[in-house]
């Protein structure tokens, strides 16, 4: 049987409903997507079926992941924010400049960290040899960045505005236009990799990776702010997209690197 | 901890993230010719069992001494032609990051971890693929020394049959071998830190 756009949005919309009710009826917020989320296709042989085993790590204060790698000068160069720089010309689209500051569950800023980012080109289609959406690829645009976030957790990237492109989730299913992250902490426990939307995307509804995030405010926290302060004249449009970490980490706080 | 600020949720990782994430010498973490090298390897596995050839592994464990390393220098940029320099085959970083193949197979090259606190020796691993939308924590125990295996508090609260898939296989010449089973009868045990 064919699966279209109204049986997926049918069976988020009753996922959705179900985590009302049981927050509603006193269950605790859940911040992170479901494994198990069929209307997202491919999760369902990749998610395991057993909960997953907790460590407390006040019992376990030597467990290897309350550390992480350390990143430095020598793992980013000065031009790796700036993705319209990284080849002789011009990429083609809408220029923007993404900025905000990287916090653990304490609001403290994670200094010295490392960010990663990768997005498809202004046509929606990524560099990558199996994307094969026939939109046009950018010589001048390969899509990926990478950055160390500063004393206050603040990192900033220039590129262009990722265009939304078709998947095969479904009969014409389409993701929302969005810029991948990849974040380290001061803990491995931190370890976080997610996916940044942009305001007023009308696919924001329709997205099963979206829509996997149950709770509402949640996933209104996946989507960037237009900020005109950041906007640059000339230049870009700016958008402020702060990161909050989740996960222990050792006690210790005054080291930075 | 007090937490005062709500997480950002996580995604998955898609699928177009191999020209992004994996950098050369990625899993290339023991600096070149040390004695204490051993190589971790495996494949990735769905749930009816076919290889995931999307997923990207990282590997984070401590040095021969049980401390965690604080050297710099994974993925070293090199800043005259935007490409990378590789690792400088001296410092020891601790952090491996590879890509499954089309097969889903994986292999790590790192130094044999020393033990820490009252626990057996392992490397911690945090495994991403499309289609999971949450990463997966596990962990790679080396099988020696029995002992500190045995007196492990992670490894002696599981069952038999869920501690045994944390515990690599020893092959010859250093060699361990650790499949990672997303979903099955086989399924990995998987961590979550609180």
């Amino acid at each position: 049987m064919t699966l279209t756009q109204t049986d997926v949005d049918r069976e988020m919309a009753l996922r959705r409903a179900a985590y009302e009710k049981a927050l509603a009826a006193g269950a605790a917020p859940v911040h992170h997507p479901a494994r198990d989320y069929p209307p997202y296709r491919s999760s369902a042989l990749r998610h395991p079926k057993r909960p997953p085993v907790s460590v407390a790590v006040r019992y376990d204060p030597e467990a290897v992941e309350l550390t992480s790698p350390a990143f430095g000068a020598t793992d980013v160069t000065e031009l790796d924010n700036d993705l319209t720089r990284q080849h002789p010309g011009e990429p083609l689209g809408e220029r923007i400049t993404v900025s905000g500051r990287l916090l653990d569950r304490a609001g403290r800023p994670v200094r010295g960290q490392l960010i990663e980012i990768w997005q498809a080109n202004a046509s929606g289609r990524y560099a990558h040899r199996h994307d094969r959406h026939p939109a046009p690829l950018d010589p001048h645009f390969t899509g990926v960045g990478r950055t160390l976030t500063g004393d206050d957790g603040g990192y900033t990237f220039t590129t262009v505005k990722p265009g939304p492109y078709p998947w095969r989730n479904h009969t014409n299913a389409w993701r929302p236009a969005h810029i991948h992250f990849s974040l380290f902490g001061t803990a491995f426990t931190q370890r976080l990799v997610t996916q940044m939307y942009f305001p007023g995307d009308p696919l924001l509804a329709h997205d099963p990776v979206l829509q996997s995030v149950t709770d509402a405010a949640a996933r209104r926290r996946l989507v960037a702010a237009y900020d005109h302060a950041l906007s640059r004249p000339e230049q870009s449009l700016g958008h402020r997209w702060d990161i909050v970490l989740d996960g222990p980490a050792a006690t210790w706080t005054g080291e930075t690197r | 901890m007090t937490s005062s600020v709500l997480p950002t949720p996580a995604h998955t990782i898609g699928p177009f993230h191999g020209h992004a994430l994996p950098f050369p010498g990625g899993g290339d973490v023991a600096p070149e010719g040390h004695p204490d090298a051993i190589t971790v390897h495996g494949q990735v596995l769905d749930g009816a069992g076919a290889p995931v050839p999307d997923a990207l592994l990282e590997f984070w464990g401590p040095g021969p001494d049980g401390e965690p390393p604080r050297a710099t220098g994974a993925l070293r940029r090199d800043p005259a032609t935007g490409g990378f320099l590789g690792r400088d085959g001296i410092r020891f970083t601790g952090f491996g990051r590879v890509p499954a193949d089309a097969d889903g197979r994986w292999a790590v090259r790192t130094l044999r971890p020393g033990a820490r606190g009252r626990g057996a020796p392992y490397l911690g691993v945090c495994v991403f693929a499309r289609g999971l939308t949450h990463h997966l924590f596990t962990r790679v125990y080396l099988p020696e020394p029995t002992a500190r295996l045995a007196a492990d508090p992670l490894l002696t609260s599981l069952a038999p049959e869920r501690r045994a898939t944390l515990v690599a296989d020893a092959e010859p010449r250093g060699t361990y071998r650790f499949d990672i089973h997303l979903q099955g009868a086989a399924e990995t045990t998987f961590l979550e830190f609180t």
